[in-house]
């Protein structure tokens, strides 16, 4: 370790401030969904889980003071060799891991658990930078989409055998890295164009209407060009294929598993089964929608404190401050979140070095997608997944994994001038 | 293009906390749902049910009280039964009940309590208390229901129920809800926003599974129950038993009031029930078999049944007489059978005469006198002037519509006037003639039994009334009664003009009513004999005692036992005995009451 790796002042404090604040309010937010007027327990009291986070707390400065004091280069010399320990915790994890409710997610040893799939998402991210810095990696070519795209799946194939397809879907987030790398836009313009359909088809109780629409669009389309005949037979057989598409979508998710079937159902009517498979999403935006513009004060909030809400203190943990604090609340919370995506955004435009770039990305990626998925989830906008917010929830694989995730990019912004410019 | 790669990025993002913030804007600020399924959800509002006030007799005697009863609660999902059997006989309930009652509660809810069985009684509670700790799931709650420990006076207190569904829209304040019990008639009814107090309601907080965390917001929002306020009646319960003795197995009316105060002191409607028939677990069921009884129990005679007044009219008619000055104490009439029946005594006879005889023809001539004063020289338009001017004096003896005593329901006999001759037999087609069944108190006249005894009052009042009431006190406080029962009604009759009557009406029971004659207290009454087309004629009696210092009003009314002088004079020489003495001296004419044998 040299001397001149830690550079205080180079350490960007805005959003190492933002860092800490969205973890103490998180933490005051773990206490409020715990809390029990009955039992008066303090915020400090190991027994109860505001004690714990302020355990994960403490670790979770631990961990920021290695990173901080480790070698600026350790993590881009490692990145493979991390990635890959990783992929190893993965394939052994169905193996050694401890099940829960059909799920193997941890390992480790008595109450010490991690689980590889939350610290994969880090490793993975300084994987993809380092084999994309070389300025010839151009993901518009497709023997480097190739290879992209197989250091992206390989964990998230790990991880969907555990089975968790939310964690697994959170890798999906880079994708966002890949477009300010360099992958096509059509391909986002397609896949967005999908997932709108998609949604449309499952929103939709007739499906009818949605081809319809589709045969309409087809048509006009076909008229308003040239009219050779290709481009009449390529545009018809796009137009047949979604509707095609479109009536393949129920019998997929008819074979899709049923809590996830339920899940998107639920997405399109909440009311479906509010005392079943509903019961969440009504519960969460019943505590959400009942705190109004401001609130209803800290620890006053009803929905949360008496267990309408499942997950209160983990996944659902914004149902907390939405009651409590209102939308006042909900505000501050998604503008300091804006904050930090934004700030890191311009950290990584800042960066000398694509591989601190790409790790930026990355690190931007995933926890937009956390943000946005985690609270959409709460109001119903988006199927319920078993996604922690970022700094928010409960949990120390959750916090640390975020953690760990945002700080190595701060050591790397904060050592960047000390890095040749390699930037193509 | 690439370069504008991170702006996009950063107008996603934007985007994204935009629809966000949108979406909760949206729940939070505009739509109030989800306010109140919050409360809904977590916030329970459990009503305090105060106790309803209690009634007491004048002299301190419980007549109506609060029992508490028990219900069986279950929670389904806690609840194991065992052996079916033994549970169905301890509990005194059939399988097939059992079955019925579980199933509903456990889709009403499975962790939460509803009731398994309703309204056990004190014994019953006591049997299976210690059995109760056999089977899981399941709980005693107690409420109370009205109880009547003399089961007496069951039409003057009324009784309680749920509110029906018309009364609740009808209760504009909104302070009623479903299953709240209310007063459906008499004193309950009347009185209902006395006994009933105020109830309280408790705002307290629960989790997920429905326990208790405490009261919401420190109980700020909390209002503690009132207890109802405890009345005390007019009645004497002793008297009023003695009456219901009196009458059982008979059919008709008796009202006994204290003249100077116009309190009711007993009130019965033969043939009566037993209160405690309509409290409890058995409301529905009895109250169905007395509303079908051919006999009518749940009809409040008193105040609902109306007769011709009959002879007792005589004596308003000789005091209107006496007031316009037509008649004097010394005007005479031949008893003159051509005009009317008359039964054999001394001809012809002055007023105190008439009255002692209840001389028909006398009365006929008196009441012309009365109703043709030659005002126009139209005969016809001088009766309608004469009847019409008579009218208006009759009314003011509390006659002719409903007194206003605090019971519902209370009808107001009939005092014609000419328009309804008018509309039987048109304008100017009648006369004298015509009417002057009225002089004997036939015809178109119709008294309740209620107004017969503030009748008897007015006589002993000498001229005035105080509208016949059954409330003395609300909790113990005397001035709290309504100001109408401390209004004096003059009925415009000089009290010099009573002293005749008073005199002729003690002298008459000698004649008529000799049963009724009781030794060392003068007795003024007079019989009455209510024609019935149907059948025997009505028993008709009405009295005050002592003579020189009224303490008791009476009328009596004994249906289809004939002659006025025996069931019915019987009957109220001894309430007035039993009133004024508290013992009965002539046990022969008890008997003779008790058996019922009025015609022969």
């Amino acid at each position: 370790m040299r001397e001149s790796d830690i550079h205080i002042n180079r350490v960007d404090w805005v959003t190492v401030a933002i860092y800490f604040a969205l973890v103490m309010i998180g933490w005051f937010n773990i206490y409020a969904a715990v809390y029990d007027g009955q039992a008066e327990k303090s915020i400090f009291d190991f027994s109860i889980n505001s004690g714990k986070q302020l355990v994960w707390i403490g670790t979770a400065v631990m961990l920021i003071t290695v990173i901080m004091v480790a070698d600026s280069r350790f993590f881009e010399n490692l990145s493979l060799y991390i990635y890959l320990a990783f992929i190893g915790l993965l394939v052994i994890t169905p193996f050694v891991g401890k099940e829960v409710n059909g799920q193997i997610l941890s390992i480790g040893f008595g109450d010490f658990r991690i689980q590889p799939g939350e610290f994969a998402k880090f490793a993975t991210g300084l994987a993809l930078a380092k084999v994309m810095e070389r300025p010839t990696f151009d993901l518009s070519k497709k023997n480097y989409q190739a290879i992209a795209f197989g250091v992206l799946l390989l964990p998230v194939i790990l991880i969907l055998l555990q089975p968790d397809t939310g964690t697994a879907m959170v890798y999906f987030s880079l994708l966002l890295m890949f477009y300010r790398e360099g992958l096509p836009a059509v391909y986002y313009i397609l896949g967005f164009g999908l997932i709108a359909i998609v949604l449309l088809a499952l929103g939709i109780e007739n499906n009818l209407y949605l081809a319809g629409a589709i045969v309409a669009v087809t048509l006009v389309l076909i008229f308003l060009g040239k009219r050779t005949w290709q481009r009449t037979v390529a545009f018809s057989a796009i137009g047949l294929g979604l509707i095609a598409f479109i009536y393949s979508i129920d019998f997929v998710v008819s074979k899709l598993p049923e809590h996830q079937q339920n899940r998107i159902m639920v997405l399109f009517n909440p009311n479906l089964d509010p005392l079943g498979v509903g019961w969440n999403v009504t519960q969460s935006k019943i505590a959400i929608g009942s705190g109004g513009l401001f609130g209803k004060g800290y620890l006053e909030g009803t929905q949360t404190k008496f267990d309408f809400v499942p997950e209160q203190h983990t996944d659902f943990i914004f149902c907390t401050l939405g009651e409590e604090f209102g939308w006042v609340g909900s505000l501050v919370v998604i503008a300091l979140f804006v904050g930090l995506l934004y700030r890191l955004v311009f950290m990584a435009e800042r960066q000398k070095t694509r591989f601190t770039r790409i790790y930026g990305y990355c690190v931007v990626s995933i926890l937009l997608f956390h943000f946005m998925i985690n609270i959409a989830m709460t109001i119903g906008l988006f199927p319920v997944v078993g996604i922690p917010l970022p700094f928010f929830s409960y949990g120390g694989s959750s916090l640390w994994s975020f953690t760990v995730l945002l700080f190595i990019f701060i050591k790397m912004d904060s050592s960047r001038a000390t890095q040749l410019g390699r930037l193509g | 293009m690439k370069d504008q790669r991170p702006v996009v990025i950063l107008i996603f993002i934007f985007l994204v906390s935009v629809i966000l913030l949108t979406k909760l804007f949206m729940i939070q600020v505009v739509d109030d749902s989800f306010m109140k399924r919050a409360e809904s959800n977590a916030i329970q509002r459990i009503v305090d049910h105060p106790y309803r006030g209690l009634v007491y007799d004048r002299n301190g005697k419980l007549l109506v009280f609060n029992n508490p009863i028990f219900d069986v609660m279950i929670v389904p999902k806690e609840f194991k039964v065992g052996d079916t059997a033994r549970f169905c006989e301890l509990f005194k309930i059939s399988k097939e009940q059992l079955i019925e009652s579980y199933t509903a509660a456990k889709k009403y809810s499975s962790v939460k309590p509803s009731t398994l069985i309703k309204q056990f009684s004190t014994r019953d509670f006591a049997r299976i208390q210690d059995f109760l700790v056999d089977y899981p799931g399941l709980f005693i709650t107690t409420r109370s229901v009205r109880s009547y420990p003399n089961a007496t006076a069951a039409h003057a207190l009324g009784y309680i129920g749920e509110i029906s569904a018309n009364q609740l829209e009808r209760d504009t304040l909104k302070y009623y809800a479903q299953g709240d019990y209310v007063g459906l008639s008499g004193m309950e009814r009347y009185y209902e926003n006395d006994l009933r107090g105020r109830k309280g309601v408790k705002y307290k907080m629960v989790n997920v599974r429905g326990v208790d965390k405490g009261p919401f917001k420190d109980g700020e929002y909390d209002t503690a129950s009132v207890a109802g306020k405890n009345i005390t009646s007019t009645i004497d319960m002793d008297l009023q038993l003695y009456g219901e003795m009196l009458m059982a197995g008979k059919t008709g009316s008796v009202v006994a009031i204290e003249p100077k105060t116009g309190e009711i002191l007993a009130m019965i409607s033969a043939p009566f029930y037993n209160p405690n028939d309509l409290t409890g677990a058995d409301f529905s069921k009895n109250y169905r078999k007395l509303n079908n009884d051919p006999s009518k129990p749940l009809f409040n005679r008193p105040i609902m049944a109306m007769y011709p007044p009959g002879s007792i009219f005589k004596i308003v008619q000789s005091l209107i007489g006496l007031q316009e000055g037509i008649l004097t104490p010394n005007t005479t009439f031949a008893c003159n059978r051509s005009l009317v029946a008359c039964h054999n005594h001394p001809s012809p006879v002055n007023l105190f005469g008439a009255i002692r005889n209840s001389c028909n023809p006398y009365y006929h001539q008196a009441f012309r006198m009365i109703i043709n004063q030659e005002v126009s020289s139209n005969t016809f338009k001088d009766t309608e002037i004469g009847l019409n001017a008579w009218r208006e004096k009759v009314l003011k003896f509390g006659l002719g519509s409903s007194l206003g005593v605090d019971m519902t329901n209370e009808k107001g006999g009939s005092i014609p006037s000419s328009k309804l001759y008018d509309r039987v037999y048109g304008e100017g087609h009648w006369k004298y003639s015509t009417i002057y069944s009225l002089s004997i108190g036939q015809g178109e006249l119709l008294v309740t039994p209620l107004q017969m005894a503030n009748l008897s009052a007015v006589f002993a009042n000498k001229g005035y009334y105080y509208t016949p009431h059954l409330i003395k006190a609300v909790d113990g406080d005397e001035t709290m009664i309504p100001a109408k029962y401390q209004i004096k009604h003059e009925v415009g009759i000089d009290a010099h003009h009573f002293d005749l009557i008073q005199d002729a009406m003690a002298e008459a029971i000698y004649g008529t009513a000799a049963r009724a004659v009781l030794k060392d207290i003068t007795i003024a009454g007079k019989t009455g004999t209510a024609q019935n087309p149907h059948g025997e004629d009505h028993s008709v009696f009405f009295a005050f005692a002592p003579k020189e210092d009224p303490k008791i009003a009476i009328a009596v009314y004994v249906e289809n036992a004939g002659w006025g002088g025996r069931a019915a004079a019987s009957t109220a020489s001894l309430m007035i005995e039993k009133y004024l003495r508290d013992s009965i001296t002539r046990p022969a004419l008890e008997e003779y009451v008790l058996a019922g044998n009025f015609i022969y």
